[in-house]
């Protein structure tokens, strides 16, 4: 299994990677980024990508970084998930981003992989871009004409795509700290423990006065991106957590489902299925960490 | 269009040169140009672990890293678990002793995962041992006889370290 050839540029500076792809574009030449590489060189292998040029962005050691600035955890996109697994400041004041980054992948394949990556790569079982989604991440994305931020809600557009142009970058992932009193639950059912999801959940909510507030439900593994379930969170908000409340809310994000992905891993009936299962799951987990009980 | 690229890195101690297309991956480089054949290729897409090697310190898949992009770095494949009398390693001792191969094809993956966890950490409980081969399939053991070896090697390190 080889890859079909191509060529490979190493730029030194992220405004370098960017003339890179602007020239490459100009030229009609099809260029790809690659960062970790580890869901990108898969996909050179079973050549199904077959760029011109790679643009390796190895030597962008500038874009290595966790840093807290006023309530936002400023992480550079070519952070390895083993550092952000490693990181204290994420581990404390982002828990639900890092449980999610321990079910990705396996060790080795966290060693390499990056968070930009992830997030630019889009596949819609993944992790990060649910939890993106979730907790109201905003990505920095560069281009020639300088930078420019877009939220999470609009980055994900379908099946590995996004907001980023070919002649762009992901240079930054702004992820708000999880505020005190928040609940959060992660959660998914995978067939073995490393591999995709075949349906996953990132879930927030909030305690206020006895009831549930501010539930930010997002469901992956179920369409083309990760999909916030707007129904559900309507069924729970205002309303006092219940085991009966939370599998009404599984109910109705279910039904919210236009059409869930059908593959070898699973039917479409079956993911609507885990989806019901997953959301309540999640909601107990993340009362229960929002310090309340449920009746 | 896919010229060759000089590739400088250190394998095991030692700096080498050699030279790889872009699309070459480091699994190939090390068992072709460096005839490294310790290092196995299953998958080639990341899912079996056969290929891993230590990268700077971490274990890596190097069938889903290019060689390219090895450019400076410092590896160890499983060759470099012998000492420099060609004696095993205490973690393929315990290997041998404990059954912990039958085949041997995902061997050398496993070897160099229970080599970062052990590294890391000494005295891992069975959790901690699933968890860290867990990217490792192995088609003939069932695992159990890998888990043991992983505890005897645990075990040999331990002494070895309080021995000297």
């Amino acid at each position: 299994m080889k890859p079909a050839p191509f060529d490979y540029v190493v730029p030194e500076t992220a405004e370098e990677a960017v003339s890179c792809l602007q020239k490459y574009e100009d030229d009609g030449i099809e260029a790809t980024v690659l960062a970790g590489g580890q869901s990108f060189v898969p996909l050179l292998n079973m050549r199904m990508a077959r760029p011109d040029v790679v643009v390796d962005l190895r030597k962008l050691k500038t874009l290595k970084y966790i840093r807290e600035e006023d309530g936002v955890i400023a992480i550079g996109a070519m952070t390895t998930k083993r550092e952000v697994e490693e990181s204290e400041l994420i581990q404390q004041r982002q828990p639900l981003f890092h449980a999610s980054t321990l079910e990705i992948g396996h060790l080795q394949i966290r060693s390499r992989g990056t968070v930009g990556g992830s997030m630019a790569q889009a596949d819609p079982a993944a992790e990060y871009p649910a939890v993106a989604l979730a907790l109201g991440m905003e990505m920095k994305i560069l281009g020639t004409d300088g930078e420019r931020i877009v939220p999470a809600d609009e980055f994900f557009i379908t099946y590995l795509t996004t907001e980023i142009d070919s002649t762009e970058l992901l240079t930054e992932v702004r992820v708000p700290v999880l505020a005190e009193g928040t609940g959060w639950s992660f959660q998914e059912l995978a067939r073995r423990h490393g591999d995709f999801a075949i349906v996953g959940g990132a879930v927030t909510l909030r305690l206020d006065g006895g009831v549930c507030t501010d539930p930010h439900i997002v469901l992956f593994g179920v369409g083309a991106t990760p999909v916030r379930m707007t129904a559900a969170e309507s069924a729970i908000s205002g309303q006092a957590p219940s085991a009966e409340l939370f599998a009404q809310a599984g109910e109705q994000g279910a039904a919210e489902l236009e059409s869930p992905m059908a593959d070898v891993h699973a039917s479409a009936e079956y993911r609507r299925h885990l989806a019901k299962v997953i959301i309540k799951r999640c909601l107990l987990e993340a009362t229960e960490r929002a310090g309340g009980s449920v009746s | 269009m896919s010229t060759k690229k000089r590739i400088s890195l250190s394998v095991n101690g030692k700096l080498l040169e050699g030279e790889a297309e872009p699309r070459t991956s480091l699994a190939d480089f090390l068992r072709d140009d460096l005839a490294l054949i310790g290092t196995h290729i299953g998958c080639e897409h990341g899912v079996c672990g056969a290929c891993t090697i230590m990268m700077d310190g971490q274990a890596v898949r190097s069938c889903l890293t290019l060689a390219v992009q090895a450019e400076g770095t410092e590896l160890m494949t499983v060759e470099g678990l012998l000492d420099e009398n060609h004696q095993l390693h205490p973690i393929q001792e315990a290997f041998i002793e404990e059954h912990g191969l039958q085949c041997g094809f995902c061997t050398p993956g496993f070897l160099m995962s229970t080599f970062e966890l052990l590294e890391k950490n000494p005295s891992p409980s069975d959790d901690d041992i699933k968890e860290a081969l867990g990217g490792n399939l192995c088609r003939c053991t069932g695992y159990q006889s890998i888990i043991k070896s992983v505890r005897l090697a645990a075990q040999k390190l331990q002494s070895a370290n309080t021995a000297s």
